[in-house]
């Protein structure tokens, strides 16, 4: 694991806080009408993106499920084509027929976001055979909700990954709430990452990996790359980041299941305010620098937006295009 | 090569030794491929042949077998996935329905799904409600999918490579009942036939029966009957439920004007329910009779015998039904 300098904390930074602007932005869009379906925001959870892919190497694989905007961002897609998917334009990553929940670019090896609670999970076990048959030695990132943890695809893809040792880092993202309901409320066991421990054991199998703390972009980055690695060498392991997300689950979401006071506490102690007062400490007369990364994140997503309402509706061709190989 | 009789299952398993041997892609992964030799002995020798890299068993768990089959493919694998029988895929319905059909169209054509899903289908065998599903025109309701449906050995095999060839995901269904059948089938490794053809299986002039997987041999049973009343029936054997190729029905049907199709799906919402639609739809001025529909009775299938037999399709009813759209 290489220990980031200060030009790659700064990059950081700015992924964090262009992911923060351009979900807020994704939220006006939405009450204006010029976003539909469903909108799930990455707010409160932009540590934990930025920094589990910061741990891969460029040939390494990243998978999802539909709260994907950020980690869709983290992986270098361009802002203006994820933008243009979610006004449902052809020039949106998917082509304006994916839509919020449905982002991907195969040239990133970002293998996409999936509605179907845990039905990625297979599929990030499929992509890692391939790397293991193929000898290629790639990994597979596999972010997860909490909720995706109680559905049979966990147990299935977990199971199969340590009876196969494929190289995959399960990464639940741990916000707490499977939409309303908590995960006390959900699970068994509310420590996620002791499910790891269905399957493997005497350093056969799944390797139960750490719990972390998923606000704190550094942590996240030392502990996913240490899993990163160990997945390259020896197989699946399971990891659990705590965070939160500080929006409802997706746009409508009358947050019935929590208190103010609960999400004000995490607004207190947010990812991107806590880094920023870590590199305002860190390094002298920084302030300046982030001022212009904020004011720079807000021109990006201005951009974004421009191109994305300037870029044509999908026709009647993209209708019956892609069904099939032709 | 001369063409020799051999069975279906014969068929089958010359298919994918000579695609696994072609192609160091294809692999294949289930329930009990390897040490067990397939559960219809399909892929019995091949571990030994081609080791546990590429012949793969798989826990008894569906979503997994075939979802992990869907992204070894996305990622440049060709698996050819095997799930004991088509009653067990109803647990893998979301990632053959979601994602093997869907992520292409979904993501704008970035990932392909060059997957073959291989099962098992039919009742008959008094293994009741559970396990006697023939459910597979289910699974030809979504575009992006394709469902092959072979009758003889000959088409298996060549339908089989086509599939394992193609760059499209592909559930391959096959009859357990059927698997001893005999045909003459072509040794040539290049032996292939094109993806979504229906076939005419026998010539006729007076009524048209469009038929596919095991309603082939109650079809054939049942012209041979008909032949000695003197009637001809032209049987079409669709072989794909998707793509469905009902150019060869049409023809015939603007010969004989009378239609019926036989198939062990239950009664609604089935193949005949297409065929008669898209009939009346293209050929309203060519109908002499009420097109018919031969299929299983509206009921779970059941243990005993006797009356799993009086729920299935028979050549009598076949005869039947026929014998009301000529009017004989």
């Amino acid at each position: 694991m290489a220990t980031p300098n200060k030009e790659t904390l700064l990059d950081w930074y700015h992924q964090m806080v262009l992911i923060r602007r351009f979900e807020e932005r994704c939220a006006e869009l939405y009450q204006q009408g010029l976003i539909g379906g469903f909108l799930h925001l990455y707010i409160g959870q932009e540590a934990t993106g930025v920094g589990a892919i910061a741990a891969l190497k460029e040939h390494d694989h990243v998978i999802t499920a539909y709260r994907d905007h950020g980690i869709a961002l983290a992986r270098g897609l361009d802002p203006k084509r994820v933008m243009a998917e979610m006004l449902g334009k052809v020039d949106g990553v998917s082509g304006g027929k994916g839509g919020s929940m449905h982002l991907a670019d195969r040239e990133r090896r970002f293998w996409g976001g999936y509605g179907i609670v845990g039905g990625h999970l297979p599929l990030a076990a499929g992509i890692a055979l391939a790397s293991k048959y193929e000898d290629r030695g790639e990994v597979v990132l596999c972010l997860m909700g909490d909720g995706a943890t109680n559905i049979g695809y966990f147990h299935e893809s977990l199971n199969l990954s340590a009876v196969w040792e494929l190289p995959v880092v399960w990464l639940i993202e741990n916000n707490q709430y499977g939409m309303g309901t908590s995960v006390a409320r959900a699970s068994g066991v509310t420590e996620l990452v002791k499910k790891a421990r269905a399957y493997g054991d005497n350093g056969r199998g799944m390797k139960e990996g750490p719990r972390i703390d998923g606000m704190n972009v550094l942590e996240v980055y030392e502990q996913v790359s240490e899993a990163v690695e160990y997945a390259r060498k020896h197989g699946p392991i399971l990891v659990e980041s705590l965070t939160y997300r500080l929006q409802g689950h997706s746009m409508g979401d009358p947050e019935r299941y929590r208190t103010k006071e609960e999400v004000e506490q995490y607004v207190a102690s947010g990812p991107i305010g806590r880094f920023r007062a870590y590199l305002i400490e860190k390094y002298k007369n920084i302030e300046p620098k982030l001022d212009e990364i904020d004011a720079r994140a807000l021109e990006e997503v201005d951009e974004a937006v421009e191109f994305a309402k300037n870029s044509p509706d999908p026709t009647f061709e993209d209708l019956v295009r892609h069904v099939y190989v032709d | 090569m001369a063409d020799r009789p051999i069975t279906i299952r014969e068929a089958l398993s010359a298919a994918l030794r000579e695609e696994m041997q072609r192609d160091e892609r294809v692999f294949i992964m289930g329930e009990e491929v390897g040490v067990w030799g397939g559960t219809y002995a399909v892929t019995r020798g091949f571990l030994d042949e081609f080791g546990e890299k590429r012949v793969r068993d798989t826990p008894i768990a569906e979503m997994v077998i075939a979802g992990a089959a869907v992204g070894a493919a996305m990622a440049g694998l060709r698996p050819v996935a095997e799930i004991m029988t088509i009653n067990f895929a109803f647990l893998a319905l979301d990632a053959i329905v979601n994602h093997a059909a869907k992520v292409r169209y979904m993501f704008n054509g970035q990932f392909t799904v060059p997957l073959v899903i291989r099962t098992t289908t039919g009742g008959g065998k008094q293994l009741g409600a559970t396990h006697s599903h023939a459910p597979e025109v289910i699974f030809a309701h979504f575009p992006g999918l394709y469902v092959a449906v072979p009758g003889t050995a000959y088409d298996a095999k060549g339908m089989l490579k086509a599939s394992i060839r193609d760059d499209n995901p592909v559930l391959f269904v096959e009859h357990s009942t059927m698997l001893q059948r005999r045909s003459p089938v072509p040794d040539d490794p290049d032996f292939l036939l094109p993806i979504g053809k229906s076939d005419v299986k026998r010539r006729g002039d007076d009524v048209t029966i469009v038929t596919f997987g095991k309603g082939l041999e109650w079809s054939t049973a049942a012209a041979e009957t008909l032949a000695q009343d003197g009637i001809e029936a032209e049987i079409i054997d669709l072989r794909w439920l998707r793509p469905l190729d009902l150019e060869p029905v049409f023809e015939s049907f603007k010969k004989t004007n009378r239609c019926v199709v036989v198939e062990e799906s239950l009664p609604m919402f089935n193949v005949g329910a297409e065929v008669a639609a898209r009939l009346q739809d293209e050929l309203f001025d060519y109908m002499d009779a009420p097109v018919k529909r031969v299929a299983a009775m509206d009921v779970p299938l059941p243990y005993a015998a006797e009356i799993e037999r009086m729920a299935l399709p028979s050549p009598e009813k076949i005869v039947k039904a026929v014998k009301e759209v000529v009017g004989g």
